[in-house]
């Protein structure tokens, strides 16, 4: 065979990863638009622009001003995006591993799974040996919302899939009996709860941006990063298993490497955000999916751009959620739904055809 | 450069598939695997390219199938299989690029498209392709995989499942002659056949399977007689000699068969 050479800047038919990079850069810069909205808007009237404007001319900033930008609004804005990247980069990182454009950490129980860890760490974290729990500190949190994702994730591979191939039925089957688990035994936590749990957990549990501090982030980060940064490397395995197992490992791919790659990835990124937000649904899926649609399904793009979008379409939701009726605040929760549950049904419209199988 | 087993026994659950098949294949040749439905072809290709666990050895070579790294596997060895469910919506030229280890080299996927007779396909959604084209499109991934029938390390290996099972009759030539030059210009091809008659046509060597273990294993003209053949597949069949370089041709014998 002769290889014919070629230009890069000629356009090859059915060439799709220009477009992809092209979006690559659009979706970054969407990401700086979302981040300084959110970083103007906000229930005190301080403006963004009036503050800027006083540091460039030099002068002091007042303290409210300081207070609202530094630690109330940037916190936030910076959560906003850690967790909104985690959940769209975790939704598809799952669906590439399950091989299904349907699989979604919120909708198969992983997210139940990181948030039942979440919570016995906020009930039961002070029954931990005093050592342990000294070393974790601010850990413990996400630490066992990362565990049980991390077994959540584990526990439904093995269910739903048998030499290689994953059964959509299966997958959600289990997905509901893991969720039905994991809010049951979260329900008999709460009645042995005390009282000063109970409210840590309803705050937590509304699923929201709000209450972003420093602190928090600095200990969702650490655990969210090492999964963003290693979700490009999986690309080309997670291309390799779109054909099925065995064509991925003739393609040269380490396949049970990068599957356990994967379900530690999902697990950290998902526990990560489930501890630091609350559970916030839709993003996982609805994300990767109109990248999908946008530019195809090449992982090495795909997962880039699912970060980026993830993450500004979070800070939007947020904004929306901090606005829509202030001073008071809509958990972003109900915001995501309420735009991305009619996305997925439409999803599911489109893929009838699949799921019939 | 040989491709050789020695004593290969793969058990799938508590079945044992196959026991101790000795099996050979060298680089400039084609070789067919036959044998009936259940005979343990498919299962031998799998061992041969290390993707069930067996009992025995494996040698590509000097690569030790058992012990090789997934890449260093890649690199000398594709693997067409029988049929390739696609997960999500990719076009014909992504698919071919799987293949690649670099996948931005887009001359090589476009080279292997029109070697298989799919130019101008590549913007075309897998899934909307018929059977056949995209059964050609995954030989085309696989020998964009390959790049060359022999590189300068040495010869690179096609393997096929069924490879000609979906096409028409045109068609099953048209894969039957890649498979066959892949051949001359050095490669090795080891391809489990269904049809006899294609088997005779293309094959250098031919292995024939019987419930799990080597019945024969040679030349066309040795191998495909009445006895061995009518004893594999359990009915009769009568081999006889195409004009003029003599390939065989086989028939179900049914005169015989209502004699009995």
């Amino acid at each position: 065979m002769v290889a014919v050479g070629y230009t890069a800047e000629a356009m090859l038919p059915g060439d799709r990863s220009a477009r992809a990079r092209a979006l690559t850069v659009v979706l970054a810069g969407f990401l700086l638009v979302a981040m300084a909205v959110s970083l103007a808007v906000g229930a005190a009237g301080t403006s963004l622009w009036g503050a800027l404007g006083a540091l460039l001319r030099g002068e002091a900033l007042s303290t409210t001003d300081q207070v609202v930008l530094w630690h109330i609004r940037a916190p936030r804005t910076v959560m906003g995006v850690a967790v909104g990247a985690s959940l769209a980069v975790s939704g598809a990182l799952m669906q590439g591993l399950f091989r299904n454009p349907l699989a979604d950490p919120g909708i198969v129980g992983v997210g139940a799974g990181a948030g039942l860890g979440a919570i016995t760490a906020i009930v039961l974290g002070s029954f931990l040996p005093v050592a342990l729990h000294d070393a974790l500190g601010y850990y413990v949190v996400p630490m066992a919302a990362f565990l049980g994702g991390w077994a959540s994730t584990l526990l439904l591979y093995r269910v739903a899939t048998r030499r290689g191939r994953t059964s959509v039925a299966m997958m959600l089957l289990a997905g509901i009996a893991l969720g039905a688990l994991a809010g049951a035994v979260s329900g008999i936590l709460v009645y042995i709860a005390t009282d000063a749990q109970l409210r840590d957990l309803t705050f937590w549990g509304l699923g929201s941006l709000a209450g972003a501090t420093w602190s928090k982030v600095a200990t969702g980060l650490p655990i969210m990063l090492p999964a963003l940064i290693a979700a490009p490397f999986l690309a080309r395995g997670l291309n390799g298993l779109a054909l099925g197992e065995a064509p991925a490992f003739h393609l040269g791919i380490h396949v049970q490497r990068v599957k356990n790659a994967a379900i530690l990835s999902v697990a950290a990124a998902t526990g990560a955000a489930v501890a630091m937000s609350g559970g916030i649904g839709f993003v996982g899926i609805v994300v990767p999916h109109l990248l999908r649609l946008a530019s195809g399904t090449d992982h090495r793009h795909l997962l880039v751009n699912s970060a980026l979008l993830g993450a500004a379409l979070l800070l939007f939701a947020d904004v929306i959620s901090r606005s829509i009726i202030a001073p008071s605040e809509l958990p972003i929760g109900i915001v995501t739904a309420v735009l991305g549950a009619p996305v997925f049904l439409w999803i599911l419209f489109r893929q009838r055809g699949v799921l019939d199988l | 450069m040989t491709l050789s087993a020695r004593a290969l026994t793969v058990h799938l659950g508590t079945a044992r598939i196959l026991h101790g098949v000795d099996f050979d294949a060298r680089s400039g040749a084609v070789t067919c695997i036959v044998g009936p439905n259940g005979s343990g072809k498919t299962t031998l290709l799998r061992a041969l390219t290390g993707e069930v666990g067996y009992g025995g050895t494996v040698r590509l070579g000097g690569l030790d199938i058992a012990r090789a790294a997934p890449w260093a596997l890649a690199e000398r060895r594709g693997v067409l299989p029988q049929a390739t469910a696609l997960a999500f919506p990719f076009n014909v030229l992504e698919v071919v690029r799987l293949g690649l280890p670099d996948p931005d080299d887009a001359g090589l996927a476009r080279s292997a498209l029109a070697r298989v007779g799919l130019r101008g396909y590549e913007a075309r959604f897998y899934q909307e392709l018929s059977g056949g084209e995209k059964q050609r499109v995954q030989l085309a991934r696989v020998l964009a995989q390959v790049r060359e029938p022999a590189g300068p390390d040495g010869p690179r290996w096609l393997f096929l499942d069924e490879p000609v099972s979906a096409l028409d009759i045109a068609h099953q030539i048209q894969v039957m002659r890649i498979a066959r030059d892949f051949a001359d210009q050095g490669g090795g091809v080891v391809a489990v056949m269904h049809d006899l008659n294609l088997t005779a046509m293309f094959a250098d060597a031919v292995c024939v399977l019987s419930a799990g273990a080597a019945l024969a294993h040679g030349g066309p003209v040795e191998v495909m007689t009445d006895a061995v053949l009518s004893r594999a597949y359990g009915c009769h069949l009568r081999v006889g000699r195409a004009p003029p370089p003599g390939v065989p041709f086989v028939l179900p014998h049914l005169a015989a068969e209502a004699a009995e």
